[in-house]
């Protein structure tokens, strides 16, 4: 189960590879832009540029934030570093699941409890 | 309240992750090997997953096989082994077959004072095995590196 976490890294990878979505991190890296901006630049359509900051989105490289009637995209937190450190991806998959399992724990807990009263 | 999860590498072949869960080590237990509660934390939400089936028969000798849904990969992958180790409250050992290079993942749980230390090993076949599970960043692609030096400048 351990393959998981490459899941999450092919998400990267598939962001990475198509040459429009690297160049819109390129110019995020220098400044923050609407994805109006980034369609002329690519000269695109909106459409298809909000398609790729969408990929960018799901991968966690961009981020987009809409104020009044305009989306600001800037880079996401996840450096790349980030993307590229797999153990601590992994160790996060498992931070999530003890979450989870804390939460179902603490649930057997109460109907224990409630039982026994 | 939640406590830390570490992950580390033990050896060229092994990993040790570990974690305080706020409960008594029978619950621990039983959230591991009923399936309905099971499939309640081992796909978390927060990571965009799904389990769409999961079968377990917890007993020595016993498989499993889990099918887990994630919005980058088309179709559901299949995950499968079984147990070489069920000791009731305290230790679990399994395969991890759906990859000839998966580990053999060993939990420990120590009960103290009402809390349980939960400790994870998965220990790969070989060195070789440990870095093809990590294939993704070892194949990193040539544009990785050249978006890196974009990035940096």
């Amino acid at each position: 189960m351990v393959q998981f976490t490459n899941i999450h890294l092919d998400a990267s990878f598939a962001a990475l590879a198509d040459v429009t979505r690297r160049g819109v991190l390129e110019r995020l890296g220098r400044a923050d832009a609407s994805i109006t901006d980034l369609a002329e630049k690519f000269d695109m359509t909106l459409t298809g540029m909000k398609k790729h900051v969408g990929v960018l989105e799901q991968a966690g490289l961009v981020i987009t934030q809409k104020v009044g009637r305009v989306r600001t995209c800037k880079l996401g937190p996840r450096r790349l570093q980030e993307v590229t450190d797999w153990l601590e991806k992994y160790r996060q998959l498992w931070e999530a699941r003890f979450d989870e399992l804390d939460a179902v724990v603490e649930e057997l807990k109460q109907k224990e409890r409630k039982a026994s009263r | 309240m939640k406590t830390e999860t570490t992950t580390k590498q033990t050896s060229e072949r092994e990993l040790v992750t570990t974690r305080t869960i706020n409960g008594p080590a029978r619950l621990v237990f039983e959230a591991w090997t009923k399936p309905e509660l099971f499939q309640r934390w081992w796909a978390p939400k927060s990571m965009g997953m799904v389990i769409v089936s999961c079968e377990m028969d917890v007993r020595v000798g016993g498989g499993y096989r889990l099918e887990i849904r994630h919005p980058s990969a088309p179709a559901p992958m299949p995950f499968f082994g079984k147990y070489l180790e069920v000791t009731p409250n305290a230790r679990l050992v399994w395969t991890n077959d759906e990859s000839a290079s998966g580990p053999i993942t060993t939990v420990t749980f120590e009960e103290i004072a009402g809390k349980t230390r939960v400790v994870l090993h998965d220990l790969f076949p070989s060195k070789e095995a440990f870095e093809e599970s990590r294939g993704a960043e070892a194949g990193l692609p040539e544009q990785f590196d050249q978006l890196d030096e974009l990035l940096a400048t």
